[in-house]
């Protein structure tokens, strides 16, 4: 074990820090299978009430804004980016371009969340909120693909919403370790929940904002 | 004594405090065994209100909503607080780190959070039985849930989708253990059968439990914001919900049973003083269950309209999981033949356990039968069924394991003769309780009703006898144990002279569990001469 090693944290359950990488690397790994097991079961019922309702998939899409979708498949897919150079920069132990792309890809989510509040309140004021309220009773179908729409993007814009808080708080365990020599795993992991978060949303936007007859 | 006491995981850290933020796992095995216990005496005091109103056939002790109610509240705490993590959370948190000669689990931290999701779950539960209770049934089914019910069904789906989370917690936690922290020579192969019980469970709660979250979220969503996605009047299907609950609750029923046939393995080996007949296989078969358990969840919808040839298929699918089932009970008994068998305690609640399987597993072949499921369906047969297996198996390899391993866990020993008496009437009670429920459903006495015709009497009023009987058993098992935390006398380091790591180790173990770094030398239960000879190297002694 080199003397720089011995400045990383051990935890006390560990013999040695390989033993603690692949640990929390695994560990990351099968938190993500949960989450497409969690998301697998909105996928489902996507699947099957596409299936049974065609017209009112292609009519309910037309209240999203494929711009806007559009644009927040860029944002998040230079998010993804911006997360990657700050796990390479991790990698080079060089902390300030890591904080700064860290500080690029919140920046970048705070931005999807905004788009995404735009839509959001569009589609309230429109009433194409399920509900007693809904503008298309007549057509259940309609209600029905809004109702995944939100579920959806609701738990996805949720996940959003954790990557934010965490990838803030590497950023300032970034800052505050940066006279030591630090690990990249911690950065590395937070930046495979991200691209998972962005990968659920690669296929968000075409499944919600992208049917044709 | 004239030597000081080294201190152990018990008594080197004092106060509330240093337990609820401990990160030692076996601490938190102690505490999970805690919340348990209070879930165990509510789901079982609804259990005894539903005995008492089966005594006659009148529905007079309890309306019928009270009665939906404590038969919903009975069903949910027991099997999401009690069942699904008695043997994982407790026994598993104790003892998979000791088993496998590591000082923790890989996350202590997650683990001891994974707790506080339990409770906090816990606690949301305990609020939907305050305010108003719940008389969905612990199914939930929709649209009844969803559309109709005016109980707290929104605060009970919030509770168990919060206590999900500390399953999926555990689950990851052992398996990144099991992969990770295994001590030097303890190869795949060499790992106690408790341990590969627990890494097939542990599979099961990380890839199923999700989809129970998701789907009571969506109960929730549906209740809160009107989404339609269970709801036949917004064009939504409640079948949908079946499947979805399904695909988790099937998989469940593995979570609450594998760990129990581990608890079994080990005693099985210990007290025949050989190894377990077919290793391999056994720990082959729980991996076999685990798989085909996710793919035979539509077997409880055999009635809800599924089409024939799905109906044939999941049909064949539910027969192949009794292969692995009966590989292990076949295993079990071959260990017997030429085995130097010892019968204490905890072989008595093994004994018992393999008998209740037996029955509970051979009646769940009549329900995956496309023709028998139909007469059966939604009759007491089910619900016998479905006890041996959930409750009487389970707690009965929940209670051997605790047996098994309480000297480890307080470094108590306690009353022998008490403990084999409490098995035997735990056993006889049991089967008192649910046989006469088998005979009830053949005759086609429906679950889930208060008021009953006049010729089912006889049946009802011996099963609620037996539930008496069944209750004194557990209410002794509860005193004895309690008892012997205090003036039991003080175990030794292997009482049983079982192989394994945690018997090598003090009892109660140190914090760290080991003074010594353990290296598996031997193959696992090592009993016989014509393995090597078991050998410890003290390093850090
Ligand atoms: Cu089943």
């Amino acid at each position: 074990m080199s003397a720089h090693e011995q400045e990383l944290h051990l935890g006390h359950q560990f013999e040695d820090l390989k033993q603690q990488i692949e640990s929390y690397t695994i560990g990351m790994w099968i938190f993500l299978v949960t989450e497409v097991m969690f998301f697998g079961g909105l996928f489902t019922a996507y699947i099957i009430y596409r299936a049974k309702f065609p017209e009112g998939w292609v009519h309910g899409h037309h209240h999203l804004d494929w711009r806007l979708g559009g644009l927040n498949t860029l944002i998040l897919l230079t998010s993804s980016l911006t997360m990657a150079l700050a796990v390479r920069a991790a990698m080079l132990n060089k902390w300030k371009p890591q904080v700064l792309f860290l500080v690029c890809t919140v920046l970048l989510a705070f931005g999807f969340m905004i788009v995404k509040y735009f839509e959001y309140s569009k589609k309230f004021r429109e009433h194409i909120v399920p509900g007693p309220l809904f503008a298309h009773k007549d057509d259940p179908g309609q209600e029905l693909f809004m109702g995944l729409y939100f579920a959806l993007t609701g738990l996805h814009g949720f996940h959003v919403l954790i990557g934010i808080l965490v990838i803030s708080a590497i950023t300032i365990r970034t800052i505050n370790m940066r006279r030591m020599r630090q690990d990249f795993i911690p950065v590395e992991l937070v930046g495979l929940y991200w691209h998972f978060v962005d990968i659920v949303w690669i296929f968000l936007y075409p499944l919600l904002y992208l049917i044709s007859k | 004594m004239s030597i000081a006491q080294k201190p152990n995981y018990l008594d080197s850290e004092l106060g509330i405090k240093s337990w609820l933020t401990t990160l030692d796992h076996k601490r938190i095995g102690i505490m999970y065994l805690l919340v348990i216990c209070v879930f165990f005496i509510v789901g079982g005091s609804m259990a005894a209100l539903i005995r008492a109103e089966l005594l006659t056939p009148k529905g007079d002790l309890l309306t019928s909503d009270a009665y939906n109610k404590a038969f919903t509240i009975h069903g949910v705490t027991l099997v999401f607080w009690v069942l699904i993590p008695a043997v994982p959370a407790v026994l598993g948190n104790f003892c998979l780190p000791l088993m496998i000669g590591a000082r923790d689990v890989a996350f202590p931290r997650l683990n001891l959070l994974s707790w506080y999701v339990f409770t906090i779950g816990g606690v949301f539960g305990i609020m939907a039985v305050i305010f108003g209770g719940i008389d969905t049934g612990w199914t939930f089914y929709t649209p009844y849930s969803t559309s109709f019910s005016h109980t707290s069904v929104v605060l009970a789906v919030t509770a168990v989708f919060i206590t999900g989370f500390s399953s999926i917690m555990t689950g990851l936690n052992f398996i990144v253990t099991i992969h990770k922290m295994r001590a030097p020579g303890m190869t795949w192969f060499r790992l106690p059968l408790f341990v590969w019980a627990n890494y097939a469970t542990s599979l099961i709660m990380v890839l199923a439990t999700p989809v129970i979250a998701i789907t009571v979220f969506l109960v929730g969503l549906e209740k809160v914001a009107h989404i339609g996605i269970f709801d036949p009047a917004l064009g939504g299907d409640p079948i949908l919900f079946q499947h979805m609950f399904w695909f988790y609750s099937h998989p469940a029923v593995y979570i609450m049973i594998l760990p129990p046939m581990g608890v079994i393995s080990e005693i099985v080996a210990c007290f025949c003083r050989k190894r377990i007949f077919g290793y391999e296989f056994v720990a082959y078969s729980s991996l076999a269950i685990a798989i085909i358990g996710f793919i035979v969840w539509a077997h409880h919808l055999f009635t809800s309209g599924l089409s024939t040839y799905s109906a044939m298929v999941f049909s064949f699918l539910t027969f192949l999981v009794a292969i692995p089932s009966a590989v292990k009970v076949f295993n079990w008994t071959a260990t017997f033949y030429k085995g130097e068998i010892h019968f204490e305690s905890p072989m008595y609640f093994a004994i018992g356990f393999i008998g209740l399987f037996l029955i509970g597993g051979l009646t769940g072949l009549f329900l995956a039968s496309l023709g028998t499921d139909i007469h059966f369906q939604d009759t007491y047969f089910v619900v016998a069924h479905f006890h041996y297996v959930m409750v009487g198996s389970a707690i009965m390899g929940f209670l051997g394991g605790l047996h098994f391993w309480w000297p480890k866990i307080t470094g108590k020993l306690y009353a022998e003769g008490l403990a084999r008496w409490a098995a035997v009437i735990i056993f006889l009670g049991f089967n008192f309780t649910f046989f006469p429920q088998f005979i009830l459903g053949y005759l086609g006495m429906p679950r889930r009703y208060h008021s009953y015709s006049d010729e089912f009497q006889v049946l009802h009023v011996c099963s609620s006898l037996g539930a008496t009987v069944l209750g004194f058993g557990y209410i002794l098992t509860f005193c004895y144990l309690l008892y012997s935390v205090k003036f039991g006398a003080k175990a030794p380091k292997n009482p049983w002279g079982a192989k394994g790591f945690e018997w090598v180790t003090d009892s109660p173990p140190p914090t760290d569990n080991f003074d010594f770094k353990p290296v598996m030398r031997e193959e696992a239960y090592a009993y016989k001469p014509d393995y090597e000879a078991p050998e410890v190297v003290h390093e850090r002694a």
